[in-house]
């Protein structure tokens, strides 16, 4: 029987060894939690989206809660690049878990621009956040297409020798091409996912809830949606997938794990139950001592799909 | 400082709109101070699912009997949820949060204004005001004089309180500048303290400014994490003329009445 230490909670994942699979999603962790938990205790910390220019975020309200979920539209407020060398950086210095700096820009060769600048010292891997407009192709998202996506990798690529991670959109057709994208132009993770565009319309006024009409759905309320994506995705690609969505239990982790997840990130929990990533990471170790597994990696991909039941998934990737 | 589940002492009426939640919690959250705030994870009402904590300025702390009260109105999912504690019930609450309200040793008499809600607010600041042998002179403000919650609270503290009422149409912004202007050529006001109403915010910020007075202003915004995580309740300031965006959660919700832009 194994005892709690005896777990092995630690991970690889996309060019990096986490001593264990549990960080938060970016733009959802700041200094504040430090009040919370010691910072030691996660697998990575992830910053909010760093962008070259100062944006101020979107006009208010910036969040709607639905059940289970919630929609936001913060609108990336950023105090630029210059701001996150003399003040961010530093202040993570002294905690040694790995600081994934989260970058986007309106170009491709704006978020090459940016890896390659903030490829620093204390900066453990670049997550690029290609969820957002890309101002050369009339505002869609960058990874709502795989040509768009291998672009921008490929840039990205080229511009650092940090671990590369690509955050991904829920909101296209085929998450599975975008990925192989991302994997091709020399991603070494990718985030599973962002988001889901949303709205909601407030009754008494007629207006949208939300200052900017449209916002991403997260919350409980996807996590099924995103755990497909996981799947999928975890099957069409060989670098590591880092599941993100809806996920506030150890249990959501482990299910995470299951469909293909390497790793997963956690977000708007933290806004309902600040601790939330520690409770988690405390479940997943006494899971796999409940289940007699001793590392938790070994739940990566786990999920028994028996083949005289499989069903047919052909529909989920049609041949192209 | 980790979210608890408090036990509820009491959840009552005080009037017709108004309830008093007390609940017994931690050393640490009975340390709360005159506006900070805690986010309370309301309990779900029938039919309904708030999903978010709700913010909930502290209305008053026990230190000795280790408890916070809260006094709210229902508005919402939350604080219907919340109408339906029971003493004994659980209720799981983070804080105390925020920047709260700070009393300068040196000011002998101070003044507090306040509208609806923010009455609740302000209700602590008498507690702490008597312990420095500090001066309150309050104004409050509301529809109707039945509807003035936290006087009993003040004068029990030895505060003077002065009510106005849109019903008795002494609330109005020229009335209450009245009133202060007495207050402050009286000697009474060596600061404002006020929460609840931008417009009476406006008009303490003009005395302020032509009197030399300092004061400080609860605010408040829609939150979501209350821990400066996520930026939805921003608001502008303006700091020596320049317009910047503050957190009310995490560098408020007390700012300096100068600075708010109500």
């Amino acid at each position: 029987m194994s005892t709690p230490t005896a777990v092995d909670l630690s991970v690889t994942v996309g060019g990096l060894r986490l001593r264990n699979p549990v960080m938060p999603a970016s733009g959802t962790f700041a200094e504040g939690l430090d009040r919370v938990m010691d910072f030691n205790r996660l697998g990575a910390i992830v910053t909010k989206t760093i962008t070259r220019e100062l944006r101020t975020g979107n006009p208010l309200p910036r969040v709607v809660e639905r059940p289970g979920s919630l929609i936001n539209a913060i609108g990336i407020p950023s105090k630029g690049v210059a701001h996150f060398i003399e003040e961010t950086l530093p202040y993570y210095a002294p905690y040694n878990t790995p600081l994934v700096v989260s970058i986007s820009a309106p170009t491709a060769e704006g978020f090459a621009g940016l890896a390659a600048e903030l490829s620093l010292p204390g900066v453990a891997a670049i997550e690029a956040n290609i969820s957002c407009p890309n101002i050369e192709e009339d505002g869609k998202a960058f990874a709502m297409r795989a040509e768009t996506t291998e672009k921008v990798t490929r840039q990205l690529r080229d511009a650092t020798k940090l671990p590369l991670w690509v955050k991904l959109t829920p909101n296209t057709g085929d998450m599975p091409e975008v990925a192989r994208a991302a994997e091709a132009a020399g991603a070494d993770a990718v985030v599973v996912a962002n988001t889901i565009l949303s709205m909601a319309i407030d009754l008494k006024t007629f207006k949208p809830c939300l200052g900017n009409i449209m916002g991403g759905l997260s919350g409980p309320a996807i996590k099924p949606i995103i755990l497909r994506h996981v799947f999928q995705c975890a099957r069409a690609i060989r670098i590591p997938v880092i599941g993100c969505g809806g996920i506030a239990t150890s249990d959501d982790a482990v299910e995470y794990m299951l469909a293909g997840a390497s790793a997963v990130q956690v977000g708007t929990a933290t806004f309902v139950q600040p601790a939330a990533m520690t409770t988690i990471i405390e479940g997943l170790a006494a899971f796999c001592m409940h289940r007699d597994i001793a590392r938790v990696a070994e739940l990566s991909g786990g999920v028994v799909i028996e083949e005289a039941d499989e069903p047919d998934l052909a529909w989920l990737n049609p041949p192209t | 400082m980790v979210a608890e589940l408090a036990e509820v002492i009491a959840n009552d009426s005080v009037n017709a709109e108004y309830r008093h939640l007390v609940v017994g919690c931690s050393e640490e959250a009975a340390n709360g101070v005159a506006g900070q705030f805690f986010q309370l994870l309301c309990p779900q009402p029938a039919g309904e699912q708030p999903f978010l904590r709700r913010p909930m300025s502290l209305y008053g702390t026990n230190l000795a009997k280790r408890q916070v009260e809260f006094l709210y109105k229902v508005t919402g999912a939350g604080t219907r949820g919340l109408n339906t504690l029971q003493s004994g019930d659980r209720l799981d609450i983070m804080g105390p949060l925020g920047a709260g309200f700070a009393l300068d040793g040196g000011w002998r008499n101070i003044v507090a204004v306040g509208r609806g809600a923010g009455l609740a607010t302000l209700a602590p600041l008498a507690q702490i005001a008597r312990r420095n042998g500090t001066g309150v002179t309050a104004v409050f403000s509301a529809r109707r004089p039945e509807l003035v919650v936290s006087v009993d609270l003040f004068r029990g503290h030895g505060a003077e309180v002065i009510v106005v009422t849109d019903s008795e149409s002494t609330s109005g912004p020229s009335n209450v500048e009245r009133i202060l202007r007495r207050l402050i050529s009286e000697g009474r006001c060596d600061a404002f303290f006020t929460c609840g109403s931008s417009r009476l915010v406006r008009v303490q910020q003009r005395l302020a400014r032509e009197f030399g007075l300092p004061g400080q202003v609860a605010m408040e915004q829609q939150m979501a994490c209350g821990l400066g995580l996520c930026f939805c309740c921003v608001r502008d300031f303006n700091v020596q003329g320049e317009i910047v965006q503050r957190r009310v959660c995490w560098d408020g919700p007390v700012f300096d009445l100068m600075e708010a832009l109500p």
